[in-house]
């Protein structure tokens, strides 16, 4: 086997996202909240069409009633590869990581929503008012992430602090990060297996191996975007 | 011979007759002048000079209630903009896809407003269009007001005003520059590059004019002090007007290079994304072009307050307004060349996702379309007639309409493209709420503020460069012959 230092080597995550397994069930969306210290903000804001998950599940139907099916398609951000987001930033707020990943710098933000606009998928969050969470509930935010002041972009980040704890330990332990090791809080949580995540440049990987499936096919590719999540539709 | 003795008799005699400061009070009010076109060479400089700075020296009751209801109108949209930096950009009512709304189409719209106040007048002063004269001050300032009021709009549209240095080129320990590569970085360095150039250009042809005001104003007068530090010691002398000539024509043509590339990078912070509607490459010259022909709207409807309101049709003379009507037709038959030519190659191309959008604007705002579109063909039909370009009182009508036409194609920009992007899932729709309504409201009250204030304590009217119009269409004396020049002479209507 081919050894593979995620700590120094540049890398692609990915994730593998399987339509025909997901049921629509939301379990991605509550971890993810859960995960990244997501604020909830409520029923007259959610109305509003300003929610905060950083991972929501389209709905879509599919023929007329009573013949009708729903189809599931869960939307993190779709991570890049040549992010439109990141050009237009004046302050260098959003940016290309060594992981290949989009990041955001809270403190940098200031809110102009230039990236958001530019993002044909439709993922950055904007924190439109402060958020709160009432006592005892701010004791189960993540002390791994940050909180986002108000007036500030926000957006999937891969479980980046899953990503760094996963590579810090296999640095301890002088050995390159294990497929499997890192696994974004919707990935853990999928109760069919939907979601895969993991290095796409380990051949041996299983997002790898997903990845060259038939069935694959990433969203809006018209654009030329490359972005990181690609879905499994149609056949066996 | 016996001209130039007339003229100097009746220069003497009409010394006498100049008509004190208090005297021109009743003048300036009087609005039933006889409005002549021909060139009123009778009128002696002094009683030019008084006539001219009158707007500034005389206060109605009637400016007083008009600037504090402008500025309860200010007072208000300052208010509103608190509330939202104190609860946050929910208080408007952009929601996902829609990040950008109103605040960024008023934005656009004073920008493109700003436009033709220098264009028209480095482009007259470069093509020594004689009729320029009276014109120029009043848009040189819409200019730098208007961009005084866009400049606002990227502070109240941002969610952290308070982080608003991070934009700035400041050196920092950690290196951390603004991203060059943004257009919302040159859109900052094309706005500020345009508001100093604009600023200078309107300086610099106000020198002769203050100086001539700290000349006329009364020692006791409070305006007395600060027109003496604006004149920059202006004394009048060749050497000065030397440097003021030479001065002015650089700007003139300094101003004239700025001002497209500003618009033209306005509409990248559009072109340049990669949404449909957005990204394509006619919004360079369009916006230019709709900037040009919403300024020169914006030019002539404040021609027409000014007559109105101070008074000065002796100055602003229907050949004004009348040679910019002309000018403004070309404008408005350029631009529905534009619609057409933005719309043909939509409905062409056929792309699903841009045809969706016009689709939906039809669907959701038809009568907003029909105001614009309608208002552009109106524009052009009514233009078209000799007795509406000279009427002050329809060229004010269509002037306004064609601004409330161009706000709506700024607003029909931004909306409809953001609220149905590539992806259905995510279509909704965007009414303003009040907060973002109140501070749109706000800009032109505090654009016509700036211009109220403006006009009381600097001279409105460009006296110098009027004088100057009269000097060289005065009397020649060629051999031991006195010839009337009219070469040079406005062209009588």
């Amino acid at each position: 086997m081919k050894s593979f230092n995620s700590n120094t080597e540049y890398h692609k995550w990915a994730m593998v996202i399987d339509l025909d397994k997901c049921n629509g069930c939301g379990a991605c969306t509550i971890a993810c909240q859960a995960e990244n210290n997501i604020a909830v903000v409520g029923e007259k804001m959610a109305r509003e069409k300003r929610t905060m998950s950083w991972l929501r599940v389209e709905r879509y139907f599919e023929g007329e009633w009573p013949e009708l099916r729903v189809v599931f398609l869960p939307m993190p951000c779709q991570q890049c590869g040549k992010a439109p987001c990141e050009p237009v930033c004046p302050v260098f707020a959003t940016y290309h990581n060594p992981d290949g990943l989009n990041a955001m710098v809270y403190n940098r933000c200031m809110g102009v929503r230039f990236c958001a606009n530019n993002c044909p998928y439709g993922v950055r969050k904007f924190n439109w008012f402060n958020s709160k969470w009432e006592a005892p509930l701010e004791q189960q935010l993540n002390p791994d992430v940050s909180i986002r002041e108000v007036g500030v972009m926000e957006k999937c980040t891969f479980c980046m602090q899953r990503i760094r704890r996963g590579k810090d330990k296999a640095k301890d332990e002088g050995r390159g990060v294990k497929d499997g090791e890192v696994v974004s809080a919707c990935a853990q949580s999928c109760p069919t297996k939907a979601i895969t995540f993991g290095y796409l440049d380990d051949p041996e990987s299983k997002v790898a191996e997903l990845s060259k499936s038939k069935r694959r096919h990433r969203l809006l590719e018209e654009h030329g975007l490359d972005p990181s999540v690609i879905y499994l539709k149609g056949g066996a | 011979m016996e001209n130039t003795q007339d003229n100097k008799e009746r220069r003497n005699r009409s010394r006498a007759e100049i008509p004190s400061l208090e005297e021109l009070r009743g003048i300036a009010a009087r609005k039933s002048l006889e409005p002549s076109n021909d060139v009123d060479l009778s009128m002696p400089e002094a009683w030019l000079n008084q006539y001219s700075l009158s707007p500034m020296f005389f206060t109605t009751k009637a400016y007083f209630i008009f600037t504090i209801a402008l500025s309860s109108v200010v007072a208000w949209a300052v208010a509103c903009w608190g509330y939202q930096i104190y609860n946050g950009m929910g208080v408007t009512n952009l929601r996902p896809p829609i990040f950008w709304g109103m605040y960024i189409a008023t934005f656009v719209f004073w920008v493109g407003v700003s436009h033709s106040g220098t264009i028209v007048s480095s482009l007259l002063r470069l093509t020594k269009a004689n009729w320029r004269r009276p014109v120029l001050r009043g848009a040189e300032a819409m200019t730098a007001f208007s961009l005084m009021v866009a400049g606002m709009f990227p502070l109240i549209h941002v969610g952290r005003v308070w982080r608003i240095y991070y934009m700035f080129p400041l050196p920092n320990q950690r290196f951390l520059w603004p991203n060059y590569r943004s257009p919302l970085a040159w859109d900052m360095m094309a706005i500020s590059v345009y508001l100093t150039a604009s600023m200078i250009f309107l300086y610099t042809g106000l020198l002769p004019d203050i100086a001539l005001a700290r000349d006329l104003c009364p020692r006791n007068n409070w305006r007395k002090k600060y027109l003496t530090i604006l004149s920059l010691g202006w004394r009048g002398t060749h050497r000065q007007w030397h440097v003021y000539e030479k001065a002015s024509t650089f700007l003139a043509v300094f101003v004239l290079l700025i001002a497209p590339s500003v618009h033209t990078i306005v509409s990248w912070d559009f072109a340049m994304s990669i949404t449909p509607g957005w990204h394509t490459t006619i919004f360079g010259p369009y916006f230019v072009v709709g900037a040009i022909y919403s300024g020169v709207g914006g030019v002539i409807t404040l021609m027409v307050i000014l007559r109105w309101v101070f008074g000065l049709d002796q100055i602003i003379r229907i050949m004004h307004l009348y040679n910019l009507a002309k000018l403004e037709l070309v404008m408005a038959i350029l631009w529905a060349y534009f619609y057409f030519v933005e719309f043909i190659t939509s409905w062409y191309a056929h792309n699903p996702v841009e045809w969706r959008i016009w689709v939906y604007q039809w669907e959701r705002f038809p009568h907003l379309l029909l105001i614009m579109l309608g208002g552009t063909i109106f524009a052009i039909i009514a233009l078209s007639f000799h007795k509406v370009r000279t009427s002050p009182g329809w060229l004010f009508c269509i002037t306004i309409l064609i601004n409330v036409g161009m706000y709506i194609e700024r607003y029909l920009i931004v909306v409809p493209v953001l609220t149905h992007r590539d992806n259905a899932y995510t279509w909704t729709d965007y009414v303003p709420s009040f907060v973002e309504a109140s501070i749109a409201a706000g800009a032109i009250a505090y654009f016509l503020l700036l211009y109220a204030i403006f006009a009381k304590i600097l001279p409105i009217v460009t006296v110098a460069d009027i004088r100057e119009g009269k000097i060289i269409s005065g009397d020649v004396r060629i051999g031991n012959r006195v010839l009337r020049v009219h070469a040079d002479v406005e062209e009588p209507l």
